[in-house]
């Protein structure tokens, strides 16, 4: 990028060597540490950010290695060993189809994850982009661009996931697809907003005097200096994906069987609730607000450790 | 101003028109589902052409969108397949009960979260931020069925302390008659709500903190109190009030599962019910009332952020 900018290279303020760091001057009281450092070290001091990744690596583990180490059926219903309790043979008992419970969390698990995953990687690509063009360029473009977020906001996700339902068979890459089309709307209102404050900065104002183009400005000064509330955006996606595909469940609207996810496991499980089968609520419950508390923890340490002034604090 | 006021509106018009162009076609998207889902899966052929003929089903997609436009003009939003009753009733009836529900748990929510927020970023990983942010977290990380019948399950099945069902009075009175039944879907919605407002104020507060203009406030003498109030609460709202605009349509999609699992017959059941029996009628009603709520919140959302941030007035003015 810097290629684009000829004769700047004496002048320029030693800004950020990774993408993440501010461009402004790095904290002087910290020595010579690099931002990216900086930043590294502020996350692993943080117990909580460790907290989280050793959960999201115990759970990736679980759903990821468990199944082959522990091979149950998932295909064939057996009501003949439904809803069993919890024995040797089957460690958190069987659901309302015959189903092993234990094997059945390590198959939800993963497809929860892949829909968390992707659609907060698409939310936020498209919604940061979206969001940090339409705040920094300003006049008609942002005005229009805007509307659009608007128009779509003002549309309840759930007329549009129940018509689009009715249309197509539900599958988990139409229900990514459709999360993501109703999410990176916030994510562009977050950016923009952040853009609009950060772009009066003096540091913007500089890069802009040394002859920076709009598209290097907005990557390397806009973007990074957002990225706090990217990230925490981004993590909050993730759990949302997750408990949305739960409510749509709830709803009867989520993946049909055979298919397997936590929320799916646990709205059916809550038939029960009341009839003591405790094995078929609370595992699925646990596995999923972990998991979902451990993507917070960690996007909340990042954007903590990110604002580097905060270590001088 | 004046001038940017004007501007903001004729935009919101333009939204209102996308909305109604947008949900129009999406809702029509499925030809033929509203009569069957109407007169039963066993409806003659001539039972259903008469039905789509009687509601304008049969015309041209541009066609029926003008005439449902001028019946909007009018005030006319039709009267609802299932329901035999004028749309515009059926949400005069539900609305208020939205209205209350969600303005009661914003409300609390707002002013639980806001000082913890304030509290959490300047006690910064100490103890009781530790133990705010679990709390926090796990609140936020419930699906709010879950966490509804969880209530249902202790407060009801369990110690008997509060009834499992909203109130079912038909007026915001006769609601606010019965306390004891609001409880739960109150709670409900302003817990979950709480945990997300805390962790946003938390996080832009600490931003806040380290701000130059802090440090200043603080070399000038001024007490923690005043630096909390005047300074940090009022730069760190900014993105709160984007969430908060943000929620607005929240009236009628956010309440849905509150509605459902403790039976409050308000605008979440009424819409949840007409989309799974493609009642059109109310379907289209109900998205413009949100759509305009939406636009509404927006714009609140944009005049608040310029009275808050005199640099963004410039920008836009």
């Amino acid at each position: 990028m810097s290629a684009r900018e000829p004769g700047l290279g004496a002048a320029q303020i030693p800004a950020s060597d990774g993408p993440a760091g501010p461009p402004e001057p790095v904290a002087r009281g910290a020595g010579q540490r690099s931002p990216g450092r900086l930043v590294l070290s502020a996350f692993v001091k943080n117990r909580r950010a460790l907290a989280g990744l050793g959960l999201v690596a115990v759970i990736l583990l679980f759903c990821v290695l468990g199944p082959l180490f522990y091979q149950t059926n998932q295909v064939t219903v057996r009501l003949d060993l439904a809803e069993l309790p919890p024995s040797g043979q089957h460690p958190l008992g069987t659901d309302a189809s015959g189903y092993d419970v234990l094997g059945r969390l390590m198959e939800g698990g993963r497809s929860s994850l892949e829909l968390g995953f992707a659609v907060a990687v698409v939310t936020t690509v498209i919604g940061t982009l979206y969001g940090a063009v339409s705040g920094f360029v300003g006049g008609i473009i942002d005005a229009v661009m805007m509307r659009v977020i608007d128009t779509f906001l003002a549309i309840p996700g759930l007329v549009l996931l129940l018509i689009l339902v009715n249309l197509f068979t539900p599958n988990l890459w139409l229900i990514i697809i459709l999360l993501s089309l109703l999410s990176w709307l916030g994510v562009a209102r977050l950016v923009r907003g952040e853009v609009l404050t950060l772009r009066t900065r003096d540091f913007v104002h500089a890069a802009r005097m040394m002859g920076g183009t709009r598209w290097r400005i907005v990557m390397r000064h806009l973007v990074p200096n957002a990225i706090g509330v990217i990230i925490v955006n981004a993590t909050f996606t993730i759990a949302d994906a997750i408990l949305t595909l739960s409510t749509l469940s709830f709803l009867g609207l989520g993946l049909p069987p055979p298919h397997a996810d936590w929320g799916t496991m646990l709205s059916g499980g809550l038939n029960y609730l009341f009839d003591g089968y405790w094995w078929l609520v609370y595992p699925p419950a646990i596995v999923l607000v972990a998991t979902v508390v451990a993507f917070n923890l960690i996007g909340d340490a990042i954007h903590d450790s990110l604002n580097v002034r905060l270590q001088r604090l | 101003m004046t001038h940017y006021l004007v501007r903001r509106v004729g935009q919101a018009i333009v939204v209102v028109i996308g909305i109604m162009v947008l949900t129009f076609i999406m809702i029509h998207l499925e030809p033929g589902n509203a009569a069957q889902a109407t007169l039963g899966v066993k409806a003659t052929a001539s039972r259903i052409a008469i039905f789509n003929s009687t509601n304008g089903l049969n015309q041209p997609l541009a066609e029926q969108f003008v005439t449902y436009v001028d019946q909007v003009m009018r005030g006319n939003f039709g009267t609802s397949y299932s329901l035999h009753q004028p749309v515009s009733t059926l949400i005069a009836q539900r609305l208020p009960r939205d209205a209350l529900l969600l303005g009661l748990s914003t409300t609390l929510s707002l002013v639980v979260a806001l000082p913890l927020g304030i509290y959490q970023a300047v006690r910064r990983n100490g103890v009781g931020d530790n133990v705010f942010t679990v709390a926090a977290f796990i609140l936020y990380a419930m699906p709010d069925f879950f966490f509804a019948l969880l209530l249902i399950a202790v407060f009801c099945v369990q110690f008997h302390l509060l009834p499992p069902e909203a109130p079912q009075a038909t007026t915001v009175g006769g609601i606010l008659a019965d306390p004891r039944a609001l409880v739960l879907p109150v709670v409900t919605l302003t817990l979950v709500s709480v945990a997300g407002y805390s962790r946003y104020m938390r996080s832009s507060a600490i931003d806040a903190l380290a701000q130059e203009y802090i440090l200043v406030a603080r070399s000038k003498g001024l007490s923690e109190r005043l630096v909390l109030l005047r300074h940090v609460l009022r730069n760190s709202l900014l993105p709160i009030i984007t969430i908060l605009g943000l929620s607005a349509p929240g009236i009628v999609a956010g309440a849905v599962i509150a509605e459902e699992v403790f039976n409050y017959p308000g605008m979440g059941l009424l819409f949840f019910q007409a989309a799974t029996s493609h009642d059109y009628p109310i379907l289209l009603a109900s998205t413009l009332v949100v759509g305009v709520a939406t636009v509404l919140g927006s714009l609140a959302t944009d005049i608040a952020y310029s009275l808050l941030d005199p640099r963004i007035r410039y920008v836009s003015a």
